[in-house]
């Protein structure tokens, strides 16, 4: 259950905003905050080709909603895009795509500003526009691009810090990747509820203690109403206590003394009521194997703590100063800010509602602990917001961090020795799935797309895609490796070069559907993105992701 | 609107990709079923039903569209709100309130020249099976289970062994927030919707208890407005859960209660979302599932590539998605089971405690995951037990209703027919055993 703190204003009486009931079934999702980023993005779409990938990921960040979009195309619509492109019509033909394309996706969301280019013929007009325009949040650009522009883009992209999405489509397969400037951590995770329970029943503070032996200190006398709505925090804490002391004073820590624990709680519900059981008690005993169980720090947060900066302190975004906040109040206490939030369980209204407010308190504590923290490491001159702390204790150990500069010894995102890692990696990976008739590798779907892309021309047929592959991964690998390779890399090259370079609609409006999904989480800086690139096989209907 | 003449040259231009990619085989075809010199003719013919104008259905028209179907129609006896803009693309701030099969089908057929679009602003359950027999596949995009139980059980019920044409495919696709699912019934070839049934178990209630007298969330205190205040209140004759002054009612009534319990959280927003049971919906992932949903109907009508649902061992029909965290895709083989009630040989063993009484025992369908009945009629092995309709049956049985199943001589194995007005035309088969 989403809790949220806060004063009971008096209700507002007309209802929501125009505005806001358009965009009520998203808003369910990245809340104000991310609807916020959303409409301050900037982004910058390059077209190229069958041209229509990049068109369906535009239309789903339009619809709810980016501040604005320009999309960059040097072809004239003609007959085969009025087949496969759904934001064009017969009218077009013959005009600039970019300004056709513009026009009919703009119709989609009058509060979206768009642009297009290039509107006069000049050399280098790709340049022009991102020296014209404000600064790009994103930009996409979709194969087959010419060198000169993907050039010019790399270049922005290293200048300015801003994130590159790769998107090819043909035929029935498809991939895309995202290119991140840096360390990208994101604190918004969005967990499953289910996950987000952390109610410290192995180190309870002195104010949970003393709630729980209030409540049980005459559990058996107790009469059945009372009996049946304690809270099952304070049913668990009082047998724990118990079970302390029948055995040297600890915790249950095996799966089997956890189970004999299980059933002490269970064996202590009264069964001698009208209800012939009691509710509060089983959920007690369904929470046993999850919240009896001993902090460890989660590997998401633990690279966060253990990170090595590149950059000095003055130029690292407030996350680090929070995280650094956060590590030393783990160092101090060795646990983590209460998160606070108490899942729903059988109880009395103002049993519940006082537990609540205990473990809410304890949350604003560790808030304000971290908070001071923070600010002594930021120094003077540098704003710490509270709510980003708050944001950050609540979600500590659902932290996480995209494309981690440096990880390890593999070798770097998108070079050669890159792609063979990955390909080894697979390919031995395919050797156990076959014999356990899992599903394969779709590696060569990467491969042989990279490598049409490579080839640059509508009409390669199989071998030459397979040949463009070959030199795309050198000559390192062994004929053993290649040989296992070349069955599969041919079976999808086949089927990749009746496309001729062209695309499915529907592979292009799925894989369209998938980026504006990763934008979106980019963009607002919530749920997780892909680390970093998706690989669609239209065939078997399945992705999978690979960080290459 | 007449569509200017089409050449043949130009069509052959229009559609060059889609025509490299269907009319020619790629290394995964089965050369027994594939001939590409029939394929545009074929297609040219299918006619293909489309359920649901919403946010699936309007990427699902489109999509088809651009699929070289040439023949679609399409169900919907919704009227289009404000809220669905942010992703039924084919609608405008000036259609609000215009019908969206309408709308969407009129908007497909102007942007693609050559398609044909007939919309039916109704209920699925207006038609019967001489509608549903004309068309040879059948995409769903519905956010109701209810809607989907009913086609699936029609399709089946119509499919025979001896006439292949009576089998339709039936693709459907459903999403929640970042994730979704599209799958594939071939009927009675294999797994059916009411086969996959758990897999969407309805979301456990809360207590009457919890609502009356310990109310500990916001959402508590909403139900309570909605099912307790309204009912003794009755502040307008029926609720209208799309009329804002009765959401208002209720959130108000809520707001009151939260503040004697000292319970925080309850807005305007959740108590719509909670009366309204809304599911959150985005463009992106109703693209990602209607697309996954409309390829499989391109590789069933040309055979260009194998698809979901295909029968055999291990051959998948099922495509979970997931986008929260990263993006993660299950592809599997939902396999049929024998004691479905729709598509099953077997009857359904249903675990009761004998002490039950035939009301409890007709209550615990609606929750029970694989039956998920809201109004069941009972027979047992040719008995009556128990009737909703018509009135003077439901009079004559409503004794039962106290009777323990004991006292009503059921007993281990007893089979029950069960009927739901929501299914007509489909017996749900239970097997008694007591527990
Ligand atoms: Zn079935």
């Amino acid at each position: 259950m989403t809790e949220i703190v806060m004063d009971q204003t008096p209700p507002i009486l007309q209802g929501p905003s125009d505005k806001e009931r358009k965009y009520d079934r998203q808003l369910r999702l990245w809340a104000a905050s991310g609807q916020a980023a959303l409409e301050s993005a900037n982004i910058l779409l390059v077209n190229s080709g069958a041209g229509t990938v990049g068109v369906e990921t535009l239309k789903n960040l339009i619809l709810p909603g980016i501040g604005r979009f320009v999309i960059h195309d040097n072809a004239l619509v003609d007959e085969a895009d009025l087949g496969v492109n759904f934001f064009l019509d017969d009218s077009c033909y013959g005009k600039p795509r970019a300004q056709c394309l513009a026009s009919l996706l703009g119709e989609l969301n009058p509060e979206v500003d768009g642009d297009w280019s290039p509107k006069t013929k000049q050399n280098d007009s790709l340049g022009s526009l991102l020296k014209q325009s404000p600064l790009f949040t994103a930009i996409m650009y979709t194969y087959p691009i010419n060198h000169v522009e993907l050039e010019t883009l790399e270049q922005y992209s290293k200048e300015h810090k801003t994130p590159l999405i790769a998107i090819h489509s043909t035929g029935f397969y498809s991939y895309f990747t995202i290119r991140l400037p840096g360390t990208f951590p994101i604190v918004d995770t969005h967990p499953d509820e289910t996950a987000t329970t952390d109610l410290r029943l192995l180190s309870p503070w002195p104010e949970l203690v003393e709630f729980a032996n209030t409540m049980t200190k005459d559990i058996d006398s107790l009469d059945n109403f009372e009996h049946g709505h304690l809270p099952y925090v304070a049913i668990l804490l009082h047998y724990l206590d118990k079970w302390k002391a029948t055995h040297n004073g600890t915790y249950p820590s095996t799966y089997k003394e956890k189970t004999e624990f299980r059933q002490l709680v269970r064996d202590a519900a009264r069964t001698d009521n009208p209800e012939g059981g009691e509710e509060n008690f089983d959920e007690a005993a369904a929470a046993v194997l999850k919240t009896v169980a001993p902090f460890s720090l989660p590997s998401g947060l633990k690279e966060v703590f253990e990170y090595e900066h590149k950059d000095p302190i003055q130029e690292r975004s407030t996350f680090w100063i929070i995280a650094d906040a956060v590590k030393a109040f783990y160092t101090k206490h060795g646990s983590l800010p209460l998160p606070g939030n108490v899942p729903d369980m059988k109880a009395q209204s103002k049993v519940y509602v006082q537990l609540q407010n205990i473990y809410k308190a304890k949350a604003r504590k560790d808030a304000a602990e971290v908070l001071q923290t923070a600010r002594a490491i930021a120094g003077t001159g540098r704003e710490v917001d509270p709510a980003e702390v708050d944001l950050f204790c609540k979600n500590a150990a659902f932290v996480k961090l995209i494309n981690v500069e440096g990880g390890g010894d593999t070798a770097p995102l998108g070079s050669k020795e890159r792609l063979q890692q990955v390909l080894r990696q697979e390919m031995a990976n395919d050797q156990v799935a076959e014999m356990t008739l899992q599903p394969m590798s779709l590696f060569p779907i990467y491969l042989a797309l990279r490598g049409l892309a490579h080839c640059g021309n509508a009409s390669s047929d199989k071998t030459q895609i397979v040949e463009a592959v070959t030199s795309l991964l050198s000559d390192n690998l062994s004929s053993e490796e290649y040989g296992d390779l070349n069955e599969k890399l041919g079976n999808v090259a086949e089927d990749l070069a009746r496309a001729e370079y062209g695309e499915l609609h529907n592979i292009s409006a799925l894989t369209g559907g998938m980026v504006a999904q990763e934008m979106i989480k980019i963009i607002t800086k919530q749920y997780i993105p892909i680390d970093n690139t998706c690989v669609f096989d239209g065939i078997r209907s399945r992705t999978q992701v690979f960080h290459v | 609107m007449s569509s200017p003449e089409v050449l043949p040259d130009s069509e052959a231009k229009r559609w060059k990709y889609l025509n490299n990619v269907r009319t020619r085989p790629g290394a995964f075809v089965d050369p027994e079923e594939f001939d590409g010199s029939t394929v545009v003719e074929n297609m040219n013919k299918i006619k293909i039903l489309v359920i649901g104008a919403g946010g699936l259905g309007c990427e699902i028209l489109k999509n088809l569209a651009l699929s070289g179907f040439k023949d679609i129609s399409v169900i919907d006896m919704d009227t289009i709100d404000i809220s669905n803009l942010n992703r039924q693309f084919l609608f405008r701030h000036a259609d609000v309130g215009k019908f969206k099969a309408e709308v969407a089908a009129k908007f497909v057929e102007r942007r693609v020249k050559g398609v044909k679009i007939t919309p039916y602003n109704c209920k699925i359950q207006d038609f019967d099976e001489d509608f549903y027999q004309q068309f040879q596949i059948v995409v769903c995009g519905l956010d109701s289970i209810e809607a989907r139980r009913w086609i699936n059980a029609t399709l089946v019920n119509m499919a025979s062994c001896e006439n292949p044409d009576s089998m339709k495919p039936l693709i459907d696709g459903g999403t929640e927030g970042f994730k979704g699912q599209a799958r594939v019934i071939l009927p009675t070839m294999g797994s059916c919707i009411e086969c996959q049934l758990d897999m969407h178990a309805p979301r456990a209630a809360v207590p009457l208890c919890t609502l009356a007298s310990i109310p500990r969330q916001p959402e508590h205190c909403i139900e309570w407005a909605h099912v307790i205040a309204w009912d003794k209140e009755k502040p307008f004759p029926q609720l209208d859960k799309d009329d804002p002054e009765h959401i208002t009612w209720l959130y108000q009534k809520a707001l009151e209660r939260a503040k004697e319990f000292n319970i925080s959280g309850v807005t305007y927003s959740l108590t719509q979302g909670v009366v309204k049971n809304i599911i959150p919906a985005i463009a992106a992932t109703n693209s990602v599932i209607a697309a996954a949903c409309c390829n499989e109907a391109l590789k069933i009508a040309s055979s260009c590539a194998p698809f979901l649902g295909t029968p055999g061992e291990g051959e998948p029909n099922y495509m979970m998605y997931s986008g929260n965290d990263s993006i993660y895709t299950y592809t599997f083989k939902h396999e049929q089971k024998e004691d479905c009630p729709v598509c099953g040989m077997t009857a359904r063993v249903l675990k009761v405690n004998p002490k039950w009484t035939l009301e409890e025992l007709i209550e615990s369908f609606a929750t029970l995951p694989e039956a998920q009945l809201k109004k069941p009629s009972v027979r047992a092995e040719g008995k009556t037990l128990y009737m909703q309709l018509p009135p003077n049956l439901e009079e004559q049985t409503r004794p039962n209703l106290e009777k323990t199943l004991e006292q009503l001589g059921l007993t281990e194995g007893t089979e029950l027919a069960v009927t739901d007005p929501a299914f007509v035309g489909v017996v749900f088969n239970f097997s008694l055993k007591f527990a």
